[in-house]
């Protein structure tokens, strides 16, 4: 008699909804594939992490969310992404409105020159927030949201670049945050990052879980293990396309995982 | 090409390690058995003392694996490994506390004139220092199937078990002047017998490691 032992609940990390997905999706750089054929679902309020070597496409990838990729001429992509099941490539589609629904935080902080409530008021202005009160109301919420608000709370009229490395990369969030965002998408949020800085933020990302659905893109392997609730391993062909391997709950994909391909990377058997 | 070497080593020495601790473990439960048959007190008495050596290799084993997670982050297999071998290493050690226990027994029987020529019980040891063998072979060559077949073999045990206890009750009831020398060789035939019982949880965590499930095999009659 041989019985199976299930004890944890390895399987579904995730309940929620579909929120993003990628259906048969390639993407071409002029005559470079750099990406080939990728189906995948990105489950809402939940943290999904994408690895894989360099040079795979995660970032690529990454940027096809907020239609990033539109700003590199020669891009031609194949396929659908969809947010909520609307294709974020049809030609209806207003990219200033989709880039507020699905907001992006860069591997360096790049704070604009200017305050740190002027920083976290700047999307809202812009999308027509004018009310100085109401203003007030949304970076206070957004900076406490980014776990940054006991830490500037009095010195929101300081430049926003003076602020440490990791205290920028939260005020990056804050602003992101401050627009109301469905979606967020991270690409490589702590590689500039000292290791405590790095870990707040992985914390911070855990409680933003709870209302947001999180896209982030990792050299790190163990930030991806520590963070997500899905993980994407991503690697090249011999033409140096970028493919999804392997894509599972996280605790499944790093004790556990099914393609040769993926254990012998997250093993360090071949890098 | 292979990135993590160092560690890929290091996790390879721990293997090697596990192996000398099975060894020592084998050889204890033979030797107790050994000691059983030809009483004597001097391997006994060895056998106890050696068995500190057996205890002091699992706390090497066990602060090496601690350090290798602690410092190289292991995934996937590789944590599996650590994970089994932290597991086995436990396991090992209560082999040899039984291996231990049986040399007390030998002691507390001393000079006493035997009860019955001994078959069964060393057929105990045999079969379960056998299939301590062949686990750390499987768990040495990452094979499940292997693993999942010497943990049937617990039955072998069992039943032996179970002759040694009717055949030791039967000289108790025909002769009350035998029941302690009868009941010290029962404890020796249990002792044998949760140790077959040990190697099955080894079994175990060898298909974890290997499958990645953990699977709960045969369990044993007692």
């Amino acid at each position: 008699m041989n019985i199976n032992l299930e004890l944890t609940d390895k399987k579904a990390p995730v309940s929620g909804e579909v929120r993003m997905s990628t259906k048969n999706l390639s993407l071409y750089y002029g005559d470079f594939q750099a990406l080939r054929d990728i189906t995948l679902n990105i489950p809402e309020n939940a943290i999904t992490a994408v690895i894989g070597p360099s040079g795979c496409g995660k970032s690529t990838f990454l940027r096809l969310f907020n239609r990033m990729n539109d700003l590199i001429t020669g891009v031609k992509v194949d396929g659908r992404v969809e947010l909520d099941g609307i294709n974020i490539y049809d030609r209806d589609i207003d990219v200033v409105e989709l880039r507020k629904k699905v907001g992006m935080v860069f591997q360096k902080p790049n704070p604009f020159p200017m305050s740190v409530f002027e920083n976290v008021a700047f999307g809202p202005r812009r999308h027509g927030r004018k009310n100085r009160m109401e203003l007030e109301d949304v970076v206070e919420k957004s900076l406490k949201q980014a776990a940054l608000w006991d830490e500037v709370k009095d010195k929101l009229g300081q430049s926003a670049l003076a602020l440490s490395g990791g205290q920028q990369q939260r005020l990056c969030i804050a602003r992101v945050l401050a627009v109301e965002p469905e979606v967020i998408l991270m690409d490589e949020p702590c590689s500039a990052l000292d290791p405590i800085a790095t870990l707040r933020i992985e914390d911070l990302m855990k409680s933003l879980a709870e209302n947001y659905t999180i896209v982030i893109v990792t050299h790190n392997m163990q930030q991806a293990a520590r963070v997500s609730d899905m993980s994407a391993f991503f690697m090249m062909e011999e033409d140096r396309a970028g493919i999804l391997v392997e894509y599972g709950p996280t605790a499944e994909l790093f004790t556990n995982p099914k393609d040769k391909r993926t254990e012998d990377y997250i093993t360090g058997r071949f890098g | 090409m292979e990135i993590r070497t160092a560690f890929h080593k290091k996790l390879r020495q721990i293997q090697g390690e596990i192996l000398a601790m099975g060894n020592m473990v084998e050889k204890a439960i033979e030797q107790s058995i050994e000691a059983l048959k030809n009483r004597n007190l001097d391997m006994a008495n060895r056998i106890i003392t050696d068995d500190r050596n057996i205890n002091r290799k699992r706390y090497e084993i066990e602060e090496r694996c601690i350090q290798l997670i602690a410092t190289q982050q292991p995934m996937a297999s590789d944590l599996r490994n650590i994970i089994c071998i932290l597991n086995i290493i436990t396991e090992l050690e209560r082999i040899g506390d039984y291996a231990e226990g049986i040399a007390k027994i030998v002691l507390m029987i001393g000079d006493e004139p035997p009860l019955k020529p001994l078959i069964d019980i060393p057929r105990m040891a045999e079969k379960t220092v056998d299939m301590l063998h062949r686990s750390l072979d499987a768990l040495g060559n990452h094979n499940a199937e292997a693993a999942r077949q010497i943990a049937t073999e617990d039955n072998e045990v069992d039943d032996l078990y179970d002759q040694v206890f009717r055949e030791l009750l039967s000289f108790m009831i025909e002769d009350p002047k035998t029941i302690t020398r009868a009941t010290r060789l029962i404890w020796v035939a249990h002792n044998l017998e949760r140790s077959a019982d040990r190697v099955t949880n080894i079994c175990e965590r060898v298909v974890f490691f290997v499958t990645g499930k953990m699977e709960e095999i045969g369990a044993s009659k007692y």
